[in-house]
């Protein structure tokens, strides 16, 4: 097995955004991908997964160091069966078993998934990522952006989630008082680790080879200058978003009120309860049994604050992408400004 | 694993002028990396292709390798293994069917007709393609074949590969792939991170940047006489100067200010929702 010990150099390129400087406090510092397994991730999102559904994959890889390295990976077939889980169970296991007969990694390091205009914060991302997480420690998702890809560059990301939430998810506390206990804000649900791209030297001769061969031009979609669908596109979404956002707050209103209304009848039946209480004593009767004054007044269930974190996690994540698009295309435009300045 | 002798018949093939060859990146790939995983002692490996197959060509998308010994006068390939994977395979992407097989290396040995004989009963006209990855020419000499037969028949008959052109297919995401990959390999230590927004219009126009220098120095050296005219490159060059659009002063300019406008309220609207969202989050939590 090619053996893959260098040790990490600063890459030539400045890394992805993250927190500069930021020491995550995870066992995974930097990711390490090979080029087969971006290819494969692009062939599986265009063959497979037209429109918005989104396709999934395992990841096989292992740690060096601080460094998860993802050496391959294989996608998963569509849920469209009845028996879905069990064909799944059954499907990984023997293509592990089999690509190990290969030589290839077969250790499980996470899962990949295709997104659609960037919506992927949800409760089953949430729930598949903290049972991988769960049981391999320095497993992470990617997230494959495809019509970003299409705009001119690869968009890829890998998250993982922070401890904080895998307490959280661990106790399935999501009441406000958990969240308010672990001082979770959407900011700290995902943290984004840097990914760095490796190719062994004889996938770089590949390279070589076939930008040799290969005669179709460079289509530089990346200084394409409309904008206007994919912003119309993302910001539909937004808005979809902010809708379900402002139903939640609603509720979350509605709610205290009927705390605090109900706080308020609990304190008058209780001064009625003492005036009665103390006319009667006046009277010479024996006072009211207490009553238990909870189990009269039930308190009303309190909406659980999970869905509004996915929600604000997920409004982040829409306006960050349209300001990452947004400041391109500013860029882009000046530079046709100065194009059309040499002109006349 | 089994073994077979040489007297299975022989299947015809199509005309001389076979299927073109179309090979996605991602094959290459995939065979590169079976290559640096074979086993100890093993000089090349082999596996399956899969892929789709039109009138006149061939698509090949995806492949996987299978285990396979070869020693001096025997192979033995691992048909069960082949069986499963491709069902496997199948459940994920159901229209791609066997198209052939792979292997490394720089010639076509006796074992390869063999092997080739074995897909011969899982596809029709398998396609039977070679990598040299040992770089024995310098090169890495990707090529198909098609199986004819050839000789007498009823005597001495015998298998021939004929050649096919090969062509390479991307898709556009691929496209986009392929060159983040290549960039990888100008950097020492072979790894390059994933750039930011801004930096990628940058690198784009870098090259651009780059394309238009090229260009000037051919015109500079045809002006000054050094190299010849070319009619057909004056035409490109015609219409490249006039791909800039003639647009009146006053209507780029509201062109442009209408654009920044729109890009700069969306950039407000979403710096605004940040706000309120988190705004929201430290309320709810007092």
């Amino acid at each position: 097995m090619a053996t893959r010990k260098e040790t990490p150099s600063t890459p030539t390129a400045p890394m992805a955004s993250t927190s500069p400087g930021a020491t995550l406090d995870s066992p995974v510092k930097q990711i390490q991908i090979e080029g087969l397994v971006v290819l494969k991730m692009i062939k599986h999102y265009q063959e497979e997964g037209q429109g918005s559904e989104v396709v999934q994959g395992v990841l096989l890889g292992l740690v060096v160091e601080d460094r998860l390295e993802i050496t391959n990976c294989f996608p998963f077939p569509q849920h469209t069966e009845d028996d879905a889980d069990f064909d799944e169970v059954q499907y990984q296991m023997e293509m592990m078993r089999s690509l190990r007969h290969v030589n290839i990694d077969h250790l499980h390091v996470g899962w990949y998934q295709s997104t659609y205009y960037g919506s992927f914060v949800s409760r089953a991302l949430l729930d598949s990522q903290f049972s991988y997480q769960h049981a391999i420690e320095e497993s992470v998702v990617l997230i494959y952006d495809p019509i970003k890809t299409a705009r001119g560059s690869l968009s890829l990301k890998a998250y993982r989630l922070t401890p904080k939430l895998m307490e959280i998810c661990k106790e399935k506390d999501f009441s406000a008082e958990g969240l308010k206990k672990a001082l979770i804000g959407f900011e700290h649900m995902f943290e984004e680790v840097p990914i760095v791209i490796k190719n062994s030297h004889l996938i770089n001769v590949l390279m070589w080879e076939l930008e040799e061969k290969c005669t179709v031009a460079d289509k530089h979609e990346l200084l394409n200058l409309s904008s206007s669908n994919h912003l119309e596109k993302s910001l539909q979404l937004l808005m979809d978003r902010v809708d379900d956002m402002s139903q939640d707050i609603v509720k979350y209103n509605t709610y205290s009120r009927n705390l605090s209304k109900q706080q308020q009848q609990k304190h008058q039946y209780i001064q009625r309860r003492q005036q009665e209480n103390a006319q009667r004593q006046t009277r010479g009767e024996t006072p009211l049994p207490e009553e238990d004054v909870s189990k009269m007044f039930k308190p009303p269930q309190p909406p659980p604050r999970m869905d509004t974190l996915l929600i604000a996690g997920q409004i982040n994540n829409y306006c960050q992408n349209v300001k990452e698009f947004t400041s391109q295309n500013l860029g882009k435009l000046f530079m046709a400004e100065a194009l059309q300045g040499h002109n006349s | 694993m089994s073994r077979w002798s040489n007297s299975e018949p022989l299947r015809s093939s199509m005309s001389v002028y076979g299927p073109v060859v179309k090979i996605h990146p991602v094959v290459l790939a995939s065979i590169g990396d079976s290559y640096e995983r074979r086993n100890e002692g093993a000089s090349r490996v082999i596996g399956t292709l899969l892929g789709t197959i039109d009138k006149h060509s061939v698509e090949v998308t995806n492949c996987f390798s299978v285990p396979h010994n070869e020693s001096e006068d025997e192979v033995a390939v691992d048909m069960e293994f082949a069986k499963n994977m491709y069902e496997l395979h199948k459940r994920v992407s159901p229209s791609e069917v066997i198209v052939g097989w792979y292997a490394t290396g720089f010639e076509i040995t006796e074992h390869s007709v063999l092997i080739h004989e074995y897909y011969s009963r899982e596809a029709t006209n398998p396609i039977h393609l070679t990598m040299d990855t040992a770089l024995q020419s310098g090169k890495m000499n990707i090529r198909a074949y098609l199986s004819a037969q050839m000789g007498v028949l009823g005597k001495t008959v015998g298998v021939m590969f004929t050649p096919l052109s090969v062509k390479y297919k991307y898709y556009d995401t691929e496209r986009i792939g392929i060159d983040l990959l290549e960039r990888t390999r100008d950097a020492p230590n072979t790894t390059n991170g994933l750039t930011s927004d801004l930096c990628q219009v940058g690198g784009a126009a870098g090259r651009v940047q780059d394309m238009l220098a090229t260009v000037l120095t051919y015109i500079e050296d045809v002006l000054s006489g050094k190299q010849t005219a070319d009619n057909s490159v004056g035409r490109y060059l015609m219409d490249l100067v006039n791909k800039v659009p003639k647009i009146t002063a006053e209507d780029f300019e509201t062109m442009l200010n209408s654009n920044i406008n729109d890009l700069l309220m969306v950039t407000y609207l979403s710096n605004l929702t940040q706000a309120q969202i988190a705004l929201n989050e430290k309320i709810v939590v007092l």
